[in-house]
């Protein structure tokens, strides 16, 4: 268990490294956009001096390392700092201050998260079970058209998914609301009630994926020699799998359920759109729109530091399914 | 006289390769009785195994039986269903696979993997069955049987592993046992320990066994009869003490012939002559574990240093740290009186060309993508500078010092060769640096008792045509006998006994090179039960080794 506990701290400052290195990158890239938020907003009236007043209000005017490290410092203690778009409208409304990027998030990041763990609730054991069931009626007619239909959802783009959803189940069939505009102080069943198509539609995204490894992981396993004995002690064949080859391919199943669950979180704008989801991918395109650096920037850092986050959990799982890791001699 | 057990007629059995069906097994009969063990010998290839499964009505994936019948206990197993099957896998007919650390899933417990047979076929409850399995691995005296279940396979040595796979076909009180080489990965003294333990355990339920194997020496202790068989076909089957007496057929004389290879001994070594290699205490370690503890021997020119010691012992470090792979932390390797740069990053290509290696395993020690001519060009390349016709004379030099024509292997991969062929690739490999010493490592024992001797034989003509000296990894002591001038009797990273050949196997000797000896089974089929009866379970194999 030391041993476990030792790679796991190591994976974790790994971890916080990236992130660090993740975050020069997204300050200079968003930093390269072009445009300029004092230009934008001031539209016909920029005038050279308006636009540098506004550059000065925001520090936009210092060099873009006393940016990096006073954005870094603030992040660091948990202040993302304060929206270019909010404190604007705010002044000119004469209220007396903006309201910050951390108050701005957190209801949209709340809300994908929502429907992410909706998303996987239905999603991962759907593809596990269907990969355990492939695997086992393998090269059968089942197998194909588990394989046909999952690869036709996830070739097909996401908004036509989502269009063909509606069209059945609001439209045809008003079983759930085509609109899934989530809001404050709503129970918990309207809430689930409205996400559920578009966590239906991201369900046909992400479950081929998992689902194909599942199967791949499961196959790879039954020619060792201990998938032979267990067949040569008369086992049933759905426990070969389930109990035998199942326990051994979880390591590569876990990967790539962390990475779709990354892509939950952090791709789902054309959904969010779509059902007019209140999430975090329409807040940043909207950000990114404005050129609302500070906004931009705190969501990449959260996108980030999902990915990092998930593969770091699908890390640690995969060494704790590993017995020879949990149990050294 | 009842019914017998197993009965199988004129089976036929394919495999499939490249789209085709091509023969495995070619109509083999096969009765047994209840209580009985048959003792199944051949060749790699020769479809042991196939046949061994198929007497269970299992076949493995790409093979399938075009022919012929298999009846267990009056049961048609090859029309039965697969539930009527899968109800006597496990219960009545059970399974010991040749490597236990293979065959024993890696995420359960020994004990869980014990109980499934029992439990899934409704024989006994699991915790029945638990007490069952701690009573079984007492009697196969397992150490700490009570416990030994709750761990898991990779906290288990391989022979430890091989008698809880023994106790697990048990769980149900089978009737018929496969044992599909299940010694073949062990050392000498963990082997004997496990044969007593099965052949105890076999008597004791009067079960019916099959036990298939290359070694013959084995099989003359484990079986009531034996069945030969070549690529596919039966030669001759037997009762043991007839089929070892008076063996009919020419092909099973030539098996019985392979042990008397031996070379006539070579006059003694001029002292005062420069060894070609000296080992002077060296120690060497693995990180903070040290491996190797004041190793010293000399190897001169033209002859052949055998070290022998079971696994662990340290032979193949001793073979790095000649090389330069793992730089010794103490001591010094001299080549022709000249100290070596401990890395081998340090030494010049002169040196390198000096010691080869040739692998236990040709097939991963041969690159898979490169045709036998790219191969052995490597080092003709590197090392000698040729280039053109003068490269492609010196190659086709090196496949005709193996024995292999070089027109029609030249383009050849190493998959389309057999074992044999490639181990010979290797040693032309080698060659082509033309090197004055090489280690072999354990170079025959991955092959057939034939074949290895082929490669012995050829080893043996370069050795005296080009003067090479060799040192000779090995476990085992028949080899020993075969090609060795000296032997080094190695055990815990240190030397214990290092003597002429003629010595070596003249009493008296050191008690561990004893115990060695003792080990290696002969072709008397009394052999075990005197050895047993003479010394007692408890001083044969491991237990005697960990009383040292």
């Amino acid at each position: 268990m030391q041993n476990v506990l030792k790679i796991i701290l190591q994976r974790l400052a790994l971890g916080l490294l990236t992130l660090l290195v993740v975050s020069i990158v997204i300050f200079i890239a968003v930093n390269l956009l072009p445009g300029d938020f004092a230009e934008l907003i001031l539209g016909q009236a920029a005038t050279p001096e308006s636009v540098a007043s506004i550059r000065r209000d925001l520090g936009l005017d210092q060099s873009m390392v006393t940016r990096y490290f006073s954005w870094l410092g603030g992040m660091v203690t948990g202040d993302l700092g304060t929206s270019f778009a909010q404190l604007n409208f705010q002044t000119n409304l004469g209220g007396t201050g903006g309201k910050t990027v951390a108050e701005q998030i957190a209801p949209r990041f709340a809300n994908t998260m929502f429907l992410a763990s909706v998303t996987a609730m239905i999603a991962v054991p759907l593809a596990v079970t269907l990969g355990i069931l492939a695997a086992l009626y393998r090269n059968t007619v089942f197998d194909r058209v588990a394989n046909i239909a999952t690869l036709s959802s996830i070739s097909s783009p996401e908004f036509f998914m989502a269009y063909i959803l509606i069209l059945f189940l609001a439209v045809l069939n008003p079983i759930f609301p085509s609109l899934s505009n989530i809001y404050e102080g709503m129970t918990f069943g309207e809430k689930l009630e409205k996400t559920m198509l578009p966590a239906l539609t991201l369900t046909l995204v992400v479950t081929a994926h998992m689902m194909r490894m599942t199967r791949a992981a499961i196959i790879s396993l039954l020619a060792s020699p201990y998938i032979e004995m267990a067949r040569l002690k008369g086992i049933s064949p759905m426990r070969v799998i389930v109990k035998h080859a199942l326990p051994n391919a979880l390591a590569p199943i876990i990967n790539v359920i962390a990475l779709n669950l990354a892509y939950l979180i952090t791709g789902v704008v054309v959904v969010e759109v779509v059902f007019v989801y209140p999430g975090i991918g329409q807040l940043f395109v909207d950000s990114v729109k404005i050129r609302d650096i500070p906004v931009v920037q705190a969501c990449c850092l959260i996108f980030a530091a999902a990915y990092i986050l998930l593969n770091l959990m699908a890390d640690i799982l995969s060494i704790l399914s590993n017995p020879r890791l949990r149990h050294p001699k | 006289m009842s019914d017998p057990l197993v009965k199988i007629r004129g089976l036929k059995l394919e495999g499939r390769s490249d789209e085709m069906w091509m023969p495995i097994i070619n109509g083999v009969d096969l009765t047994l009785n209840r209580g009985e063990v048959l003792g199944l010998i051949g060749e790699s290839g020769a479809g042991k195994s196939t046949l061994g499964l198929a007497a269970m009505g299992y076949t493995r994936d790409g093979v399938r039986i075009s022919e012929g019948s298999v009846e267990f206990d009056g049961i048609d197993l090859l029309t039965a269903s697969a539930a009527v099957k899968r109800g006597l896998l496990g219960k009545r007919i059970a399974y010991v696979a040749q490597s236990a650390a293979a065959s024993f899933n890696p995420a359960h417990k020994i004990i869980d993997q014990h109980t499934e047979a029992p439990t899934q076929h409704g024989v006994m409850g699991r915790n029945e069955s638990v007490d069952d399995g701690i009573t079984l691995y007492n009697k196969l005296r397992l150490p700490n049987p009570e416990t030994i279940g709750f761990r898991y396979p990779h906290q288990v040595s391989g022979g430890q592993l091989q008698r809880a796979m023994t106790a697990m076909a048990m769980s149900c009180r089978p009737d018929l046992i496969i044992f599909d080489e299940p010694t073949t990965a062990l050392d000498v003294t963990t082997q004997i320990e496990v044969l007593a333990s099965i052949r105890e355990i076999v008597e004791e339920y009067d079960t019916a066994a099959i036990y298939i194997t290359h070694d013959l020496a084995v099989v003359a202790q484990m079986a009531d009869n034996i069945k030969v068989l070549l690529k596919g076909d039966e030669v001759e089957t037997a009762d043991t003490r007839t089929m070892l007496s008076k063996p009919q057929e020419e092909y099973t004389k030539s098996l019985w012939a392979v042990r008397s290879f031996e070379r006539p001994a070579k006059p003694a070594i001029n002292t005062g002559a420069t060894p070609v290699v000296s080992i002077q205490n060296v120690d060497a370690a693995y990180g903070t574990v040290k491996v190797l503890e004041d190793v010293s021997f000399d190897i001169h020119e033209g002859r052949t240093v055998a070290v022998v010691g079971e696994s662990g012992s340290g032979k193949s470090t001793t073979a790095r740290c000649i090389t330069g792979l793992l730089p010794p932390t103490k001591g010094q390797i001299l080549f022709d009186g000249q100290v070596l740069p401990a890395s081998y990053k340090a030494r010049d290509k002169f040196q390198l060309r000096q010691a080869q290696m040739i692998y236990q395993m040709a097939d991963t020690a041969l690159n898979p993508r490169m045709s036998i001519g790219k191969i052995i060009e490597r080092p003709v390349q590197f090392y000698m500078g040729l280039s053109g016709k003068a490269l492609r004379q010196r190659v086709d030099e090196l496949l005709e010092q193996i024995e292999l024509e070089p027109d029609k292997y030249f383009n050849r991969l190493p998959s389309e060769l057999s074992g044999g062929q490639k181990q010979r690739i290797g040693i032309a490999r080698a060659l082509a640096a033309e090197p004055k010493f090489i280690i072999c490592d354990e170079v025959t024992s991955a092959l057939d008792q034939l074949v290895a001797e082929g490669i012995l034989r050829l080893l043996a003509d370069l050795q005296d045509k080009l003067s090479l000296s060799y040192m000779f990894i090995t476990h085992d002591l028949a080899t020993v006998r075969a090609i060795s001038d000296e032997v080094v009797v190695m055990k815990d990273g240190r030397v214990i006994e290092q003597s002429a050949k003629a010595e070596m196997f003249q009493p008296p000797h050191h008690a561990y090179t004893d115990l060695l000896l003792s080990s290696v089974p002969e072709m008397d089929p009394d052999w075990l039960t005197n050895l047993l009866n003479e010394r007692g379970v408890d001083n044969i194999g491991d237990a005697a080794v960990d009383k040292m």
